[in-house]
């Protein structure tokens, strides 16, 4: 009798004994990672892959253990590429979601919406946007993973000069990503000297047909390269069109369309265009003394393993957020806000997939221009040029 | 000189004939029951991205766009039958409100059935645009404008010589009369709603190889397709044309000869003029009541 008691006993403080280490194990209160993201919307082509690279490398994280002991939780919200919706996405992460940090906000707009927020309530904050004004001037709690339109646009302009090419027509479209830069575009050719945007058009973000607008930079004197900043389904169109005017010049495109669903938009039309990309869509062409290539290869063939598509370099923008974001938290050894911050700033020689950040007091983007690499279309697939 | 001043119109036309054709459904049904059928830009998703999808699939082009066309043939049925009929004696507002959500949803359905991606179709003929005096004009633009014009041609002959279509219009103009002259009023309304599926599907596809197709193309053109109809007059099939292609033109021209930025705003200044200045639109017919 008193031996099945004490074996029941025994038994029962096993059982409590367990269900407290296991209690205490799910107290440790997750890391919550914020994030507002264009999933839907004329921008979910950076939101979708945006979101689905997050989600994957969040769970990869949890199995492996989590970061400082602890799971990661990942709080998300679409903002339909709205910024307005950003904003109140990102007032709802900070005030009732009480997340460590955001990586978030697929486009200029939504980011921007929600800088002041951020800044306001001092959270670190990592945007997977890429205009300039993100991190120019540096905002203390901001910090961005794409490479800015600005060194796009620089990137674009040495390659042009390097073939003498000097005359410039630009087209843009008048969203933000085309309109910031056209402006980057112009200053940048302003400050080299030797350069001169002489025909600049600009195209709705909806519009369906910019013959009109290729019409009139064909039409003007001396052009002797086009180039077209813009994002969407617009630059397709633009490309398309630009091969039924049967344009002969040398045809450039920025950033904003690198990737492989550009080409099957684009078709035959895209021969012989050349762009600045992530090394991500050339990653077997990549050197084997080039650190990027075995992150990018692993993170290329990890995202089209469980997606069952091809991957983007917009969602290598998360991917290097949600890792810079975990590289600070360990380094701080806590979600201290303060400290993640600091951690940030001074991360030095990370290889990620977009390039090699080296982040600083002055520099909150952490890349130069070099990490964009020169691609040609040639028989309708991306080649290394540059 | 002349050969920019051509290539706009070209672009002009291309993009007007698509107005013009989504105007033509808006007019059918307004035509049929009063109401504005927000939904009609889903029609026009539905025929390009079936028809993509199917022919990935590997259907044959021309299977994979009449397969597509009777999809959204049924689809208009089913939005007559689960939507706007159990609505019953709803005032027409209500059934506008009741479109727009429909609208909602089937861009929601589509979402998850194809994903958000653009995708392409390609041009039906050749892809070598076609040179005249010095513009080019895509060989689909052909397309779009042939099929505009056999549909219109078609529309008109079955408005005013078919029993079907005078049975249309004589619900449009008093529904309890037409009931008891003996039509099936429920049955034209679905008619109608079919009929301008299937207008709106068509159109998507020929246009779907200029302007690719995703799940969401319908709320822009659709939009542009209702402003198209109501500069023309709600309700008139020539309307209809004229304000599509009115509306294209305008927006080429100033495109190319002042700047895109205010293409939005020139078109929406048009409507504003034609309705200041003629409430009915251009072709709108003077309401006359027989009582």
């Amino acid at each position: 009798m008193n031996g099945t008691l004490s074996y029941y006993t025994k038994k029962f403080l096993a059982i409590t004994a367990a269900v407290l280490v296991a209690m205490s194990a799910q107290a440790a209160d997750p890391i919550r990672i914020g994030s507002f993201l264009s999933v839907t919307g004329p921008a979910s082509f950076l939101g979708d892959p945006e979101l689905k690279t997050l989600e994957m490398y969040v769970e990869k994280i949890n199995e492996e253990g989590g970061v400082l002991g602890r799971q990661l939780e990942l709080i998300h919200y679409d903002d339909a590429g709205n910024a307005s919706k950003a904003r109140n996405f990102a007032s709802r992460l900070i005030r009732s979601d009480r997340v460590d940090i955001i990586v978030g906000g697929s486009t200029t707009g939504a980011t921007m919406a929600a800088v002041p927020l951020i800044e306001q309530a001092q959270i670190p904050f990592i945007s997977l946007a890429g205009a300039t004004v993100i991190t120019t001037p540096v905002k203390k709690w901001v910090f961005k993973t794409p490479q800015s339109d600005r060194m796009a646009a620089e990137r674009i302009l040495s390659d042009m000069e390097s073939r003498g090419l000097t005359k410039i027509g630009l087209i843009s479209g008048t969203g933000g990503f085309g309109s910031s830069g056209r402006e980057q575009t112009i200053a940048v050719a302003r400050e080299m000297g030797n350069i001169e945007v002489v025909a600049d058009e600009t195209y709705g973000v909806s519009d369906t047909d910019m013959t009109a607008q290729l019409t009139n930079i064909r039409g003007t004197d001396d052009v002797q390269t086009i180039l077209n900043f813009g994002f969407g389904q617009g630059p397709a169109i633009v490309t398309r069109n630009y091969a039924q005017l049967g344009i002969d010049l040398p045809f450039y495109q920025s950033h904003g369309v690198a990737s492989d669903s550009f080409l099957e938009l684009a078709g035959d039309s895209a021969e012989g265009l050349r762009l600045p990309a992530s090394p991500l869509l050339v990653p077997d062409s990549l050197p084997d003394s080039d650190p990027q290539k075995a992150v990018v290869q692993a993170y290329k063939s990890e995202y089209e393993a469980r997606w069952d598509s091809k991957v983007s370099t917009f969602g290598g923008y998360a991917y290097d957020g949600l890792r810079l974001a975990v590289k600070a938290i360990e380094t701080a050894g806590s979600t201290d806000k303060a400290a993640v911050r600091e951690a940030l700033e001074n991360i030095q020689g990370h290889v990620g997939v977009t390039g090699t950040f080296n982040m600083s007091p002055d520099d909150h983007n952490g890349l130069t221009a070099e990490s964009f690499r020169i691609l040609e279309v040639k028989d309708g697939s991306w080649t290394l040029v540059d | 000189m002349f050969s920019e001043f051509l290539q706009y119109l070209f672009t002009g036309i291309t993009i007007g004939a698509t107005y013009a054709l989504i105007a033509l459904g808006f007019t059918l049904i307004y035509n049929a029951s009063h109401v504005i059928n927000f939904a009609q830009g889903e029609f026009l998703m539905i025929g390009g991205m079936a028809t993509v999808s199917l022919m990935s699939m590997g259907v044959p082009m021309l299977l994979a766009i009449v397969l597509a066309v009777v999809l959204a043939g049924v689809m208009g049925i089913a939005l007559q039958r689960l939507a706007i009929a159990p609505a019953k004696d709803a005032n027409v507002v209500t059934l506008i409100i009741i479109t727009i959500g429909a609208s909602i949803f089937i861009r929601g359905l589509a979402q998850l059935v194809w994903g958000k991606e653009f995708h392409v179709m390609p041009n039906f003929s050749s892809d070598e645009p076609i040179q005249i005096f010095g513009a080019v004009l895509n060989s689909q633009s052909l397309w779009v404008l042939g099929v505009g014009a056999v549909l219109v041609a078609i529309l008109v002959y079955f408005f005013t010589r078919t029993m079907t279509g005078k049975a249309i219009l004589a619900t449009s103009m008093n529904k309890d009369a037409a009931r008891l002259v003996g039509i099936r009023t429920q049955m034209v309304l679905m008619l109608a709603f079919m009929v301008s599926a299937l207008l709106g599907s068509i159109a998507g596809i020929v246009v779907a190889p200029i302007t690719f197709t995703s799940y969401d193309i319908g709320i822009i053109l659709g939009l542009k397709g209702f402003v198209a109809a109501a500069i023309g007059g709600l309700g008139s099939g020539v309307g209809a044309v004229v304000g599509g292609l009115a509306l294209g033109v305008v927006e080429a021209m100033t495109a190319g000869y002042l700047s895109s930025d205010y293409k939005d705003a020139v078109a929406f200044s048009m409507i504003l003029l034609v309705l200041f200045f003629m409430p009915r639109g251009l072709f709108g017919a003077k309401v006359v009541e027989r009582v």
